[in-house]
């Protein structure tokens, strides 16, 4: 993991959505930092799932409590380079048993990825610099727990409540 | 609460191993205690789990971590092995909670620490301190890295 001390760890608003980020569907954005290992953020998939929402995904993976959690933000990067990111995104979340090594080229072979390009990119220096970058942005907004959607700026730890939801869904506050 | 430049009051607390940990043990580096509610309540759960993720960035940097609550050194080594992390915990047990006031951070009517994060220098002088406005505000990372900023811009 790249650290120097003179790199920035300090408080910094979450960066805008930019053309490097995960982005899919239309409606108010959502910026969510998430782990794959994370079953809260499985959760907050699924709710996520079924709104007209614009949701950027940003890597938050907590690896002292989830020691998969980095490699399958680096395979879905990898994915992601194969223009598959959310296929995989999608796949890790609905089957939070199966994340070890076999199941990880399964998934890819259901997706159609060339698995030996899938191989090699997910063990690149710039896959996970990549995912370094999201885990940094996220420490410097202040996510302490996964996931953390924010709305306007705004932060909303865990998994997204009826409150924010209706409001996601056009329903105003 | 203490504020920086006071002297920050000397402890000798069990660790989550049943070893003496005193406040002198850090002299010559900054140490953040962070003081917490309770182990196992998952809010604090995340919190350990971020530092964690920081800890090298920090311990270059010269900066050690402990966390401390007024639960058992028994009921810490629970904690810290199912949260997975490296961070010594203290226990404040006996006398319940002597160390949280004598840092100004104990809740009376709870029998609990606040969530508060102390930062002191080398020379045993708090540099910084935060208190949490409530349980559920779980200071970030970020905010130790801004004060650990401050100090070496001073």
């Amino acid at each position: 993991m790249p650290t120097s001390s003179s790199t920035p760890w300090t408080s910094s608003k979450p960066p805008e959505p930019g053309p490097d980020d995960h982005v899919h569907g239309d409606g108010p954005v959502v910026v969510e930092y998430a782990d794959f290992e994370c079953a809260f953020c499985a959760k907050a998939n699924l709710l996520l799932a079924e709104l007209p929402v614009r949701r950027v995904f940003r890597h938050f993976p907590m690896t002292s409590k989830h020691p998969r959690a980095r490699r399958l933000a680096h395979a879905a990067e990898a994915a992601a380079l194969q223009g598959r990111f959310w296929e995989l995104h999608d796949s890790l979340f609905a089957d939070q048993g199966r994340l070890d090594d076999p199941h990880l080229w399964e998934r890819a072979r259901t997706l159609g990825l060339d698995l030996d390009r899938f191989e090699a990119d997910r063990r690149s220096d710039a896959v996970a610099e990549r995912v370094e970058r999201d885990f940094r942005s996220g420490i410097r907004a202040g996510v302490t727990t996964t996931p953390t959607l924010f709305v306007d700026g705004e932060a909303h730890p865990g998994v997204p409540d009826a409150r924010l939801l209706a409001r996601l869904n056009g329903g105003g506050v | 609460m203490i504020q920086p430049e006071q002297q920050a009051p000397d402890f000798t607390l069990p660790d989550q191993d049943g070893n003496e940990v005193s406040l002198s043990d850090f002299r010559g580096k900054t140490l953040v205690l962070v003081f917490y509610p309770a182990d196992f309540s998952p809010v604090c759960t995340d919190q350990l789990n971020v530092y964690q993720e920081v800890l090298g960035e920090l311990e270059q940097r010269g900066v050690a971590l402990a966390g401390v609550s007024v639960d058992s050194a028994w009921t810490h080594k629970a904690f810290q092995a199912q949260l997975g992390v490296s961070i010594p915990l203290l226990a404040d047990f006996h006398p319940k909670g002597e160390v949280s006031q004598a840092y100004g951070v104990y809740v009376e009517e709870r029998g609990v620490s606040a969530r508060a994060l102390v930062m002191i220098g080398p020379d045993g002088n708090v540099l910084w301190a935060y208190r949490a406005a409530s349980p559920l505000e779980i200071p970030g990372a970020n905010l130790i890295f801004d004060a650990l900023d401050q100090q070496q811009a001073a």
